[in-house]
């Protein structure tokens, strides 16, 4: 009796049909109302559009590359200090993460702004004259989203890192590894799916990325949820956002699907 | 030697000596120091107090990675994600060794360890007794000064564990490795050591040759640890007999002065059907173990005998009345 276990899944999957799947396919309607795809030519053939979706691609980019690196020796230090310092961190991680992303962003706001705590620190102590542009930026968004995502980064390597018998590292180093060789030889390549999982986790969700390069980036930086929410607000063009938000769902799609046969070929070696 | 953790000792004034090419073993309970002294060897934990020499140079302060010292971990450690090859050259590549010298070194650990054709497999590809192999060879592979093991044998059924012993000590025989054994099992203890350190709550109770460990222990805990035994207590009433508090008494074999208070050490399979001492008792329980019998007799006095017969005829049931005896030789007095 195999489908008995369809039952109790059903309320969630009604849910699921009636508010997520159902508007989807409606909004791809919209993109190719008229029986046209001239807005799907339009988002894929205009220059203009397509450094929209290079730049979107750039920004998850360096976002997942930050986040690595930020969130790698955090993540080690989690998995391998005492209860205490990784309860500590623990907080520190997950506080940022159960706090809204709206909060946080007006919080970096506050401080990235011409005359926020950070500039006004520099000028003040004498280290600048006039104050760093950090905000509407390209720099703005990535300090932002970097600091939004790091808690997906840091989590998956956490696991990974804790998965590894500390007996492994110790033997390593009593046949004659340095700090250095244990890491590259054994943590690195031990919790390699922690870091792909991560990676993997930050890339799709900053490719979809709205609220920070929204405020931080002050319209001047463009990802393409921006994009495709200015076209809905704005030029009121539904059938291009429409066609705008296809493009990004495939996009994703297609990058997450490639991951899942890297990691599917990683574990059957 | 010292190491303390918060208020427990977990090494208390320890001193211990590993000639050349000995295989010494530390034998003990769990919480006995015995891992500990290990972690202290291996570099893995600083003592409070002391120091640890090998060939005459001071290691104390040295990492784990300097100190040259090959180790079998309790579940091998092997690298998961690297060959049976790779495993065994980390060491190598880790002193900067070529790579051709690595390969021929390699291939021979192998060879020793009886493991040639395995070394393109993954640990998770061999069995229990197989990944013991790896980690031995990857522990001699680069010459080092002493070998440890940490209760390497653990983990296997009895069959393959008696194989591995004996395995392991033809290498080290041949191979001349100052070897440092760790066990809790007693018989494992007395079929692999040159001598026996015998450990209980962070001292160490006794260091001495299997034979003598078995024959003449220290004290109550070494003689009740290793191997079956009856201890009883009592007084030296005269030269040469001992006198129990019930009044019996028992002829031995001692230069104990009159008067002084002793232990008295009985083997189980040291008792023929007649001896200088003889005792005569109920049988309390009696169980066939294939090559003998094993007696628990309730004799007069109030004492209990665990007595080991070779089994020939008919097993004497519950409730028979047995007697056996023991020589002075066999009785040791401690």
């Amino acid at each position: 009796m195999k489908s008995r276990g369809f039952l109790p899944a059903l309320p969630a999957l009604i849910l699921l049909f009636v508010f997520f799947l159902f508007p989807v396919v409606r909004m791809l309607g919209f993109s190719v109302e008229g029986g046209t795809f001239d807005w799907y030519a339009k988002a894929l053939g205009e220059e203009l559009y397509l450094r929209v979706f290079w730049n979107t691609f750039e920004i998850a980019l360096l976002v997942t590359f930050f986040c690595l690196l930020l969130g790698y020796p955090l993540g080690f230090l989690m998995a391998t200090t005492t209860p205490f310092w990784a309860t500590a961190g623990f907080i520190f991680v997950l506080l940022p993460l159960w706090t809204s992303v709206l909060v946080r962003t007006y919080a970096w706001m506050v401080l990235l702004g011409r005359n926020g705590v950070f500039n006004r620190t520099l000028i003040e102590s004498g280290i600048i004259a006039d104050p760093i542009p950090l905000l509407h930026n390209f720099t703005g968004v990535l300090i932002g989203m970097v600091h939004v995502l790091l808690p997906y980064m840091v989590l998956p390597i956490y696991s990974a890192v804790r998965k590894v018998d500390p007996a492994i590292p110790a033997a390593a180093a009593g046949l004659g590894a340095s700090s250095f060789a244990i890491f590259r030889r054994i943590y690195l390549p031990l919790t390699l799916n922690g870091i792909f999982a991560g990676s993997v986790l930050v890339f799709v969700l900053s490719l979809g990325f709205f609220i920070t390069p929204a405020l931080l980036g002050g319209g001047r930086v463009m990802m393409i949820a921006v994009l495709i929410e200015q076209q809905v607000r704005e030029a009121l063009n539904w059938p291009f956002a429409a066609a705008l938000s296809a493009v990004l769902l495939v996009f994703t799609f297609a990058v997450y699907a490639l991951a899942q046969r890297l990691t599917r070929t990683e574990t059957a070696r | 030697m010292a190491k303390r953790f918060g208020d427990v000792v977990a090494l208390d004034h320890v001193s211990l000596q590993v000639a050349q090419g000995e295989l010494l073993t530390i034998l003990g309970p769990s919480g006995s120091g015995k891992t500990t002294l290990l972690k202290v060897v291996a570099g893995f934990e600083t003592p409070d107090g002391g120091t640890v020499k090998v060939g005459g140079i001071e290691i104390t302060a040295l990492p784990p990675a300097r100190r040259d010292i090959g180790m079998v971990f309790q579940n091998y450690a092997l690298f998961p994600h690297l060959s049976v090859a790779a495993n065994v050259a980390f060491p190598l590549e880790m002193r900067n060794v070529g790579r051709s010298e690595i390969d021929t070194r390699v291939a021979q650990a192998l060879a020793m360890v009886e493991l040639k054709g395995y070394e393109a497999r993954l640990p998770r590809q061999l069995s229990g007794g197989q990944q013991q192999r790896v980690a031995l060879a990857r522990a001699i592979v680069f010459n080092p000064r002493l070998l440890l093991l940490d209760e390497p044998f653990g983990a296997l059924d009895r069959k393959l564990r008696e194989t591995m012993q004996l395995e392991v000590r033809r290498l080290q025989r041949r191979l001349g490795l100052t070897t440092v054994f760790i066990t809790h099992d007693q018989e494992e203890a007395l079929v692999l050591s040159d001598r026996i350190a015998v450990m209980n709550k962070g001292t160490i109770q006794q260091v001495a040759t299997t034979t003598e460990i078995y024959e003449r222990p220290a004290n109550d805990f070494v003689a009740d640890f290793v191997g079956e035994s009856n201890i009883f207590h009592g007084t030296m009433s005269a030269p040469g007999t001992v006198t129990f508090d019930g009044g019996r008494t028992l002829q031995v074999r001692s230069e104990k002065p009159a008067g002084a208070k002793v232990g008295v050490l009985m083997r189980p399979e040291r008792f023929a059907p007649s001896g200088a001492n003889v005792f005569t008792g109920e049988v309390v329980e009696s169980v066939y173990l294939g090559t003998s019998f094993k007696l628990r007799l309730a004799c007069e006095g109030g004492l209990e005998l665990l007595v080991r017969q070779p089994a020939r005829g008919p097993m004497p049931a519950a409730g028979a009345r047995v007697t056996v005896g023991i020589d002075p030789e066999s009785i040791h007095v401690f």
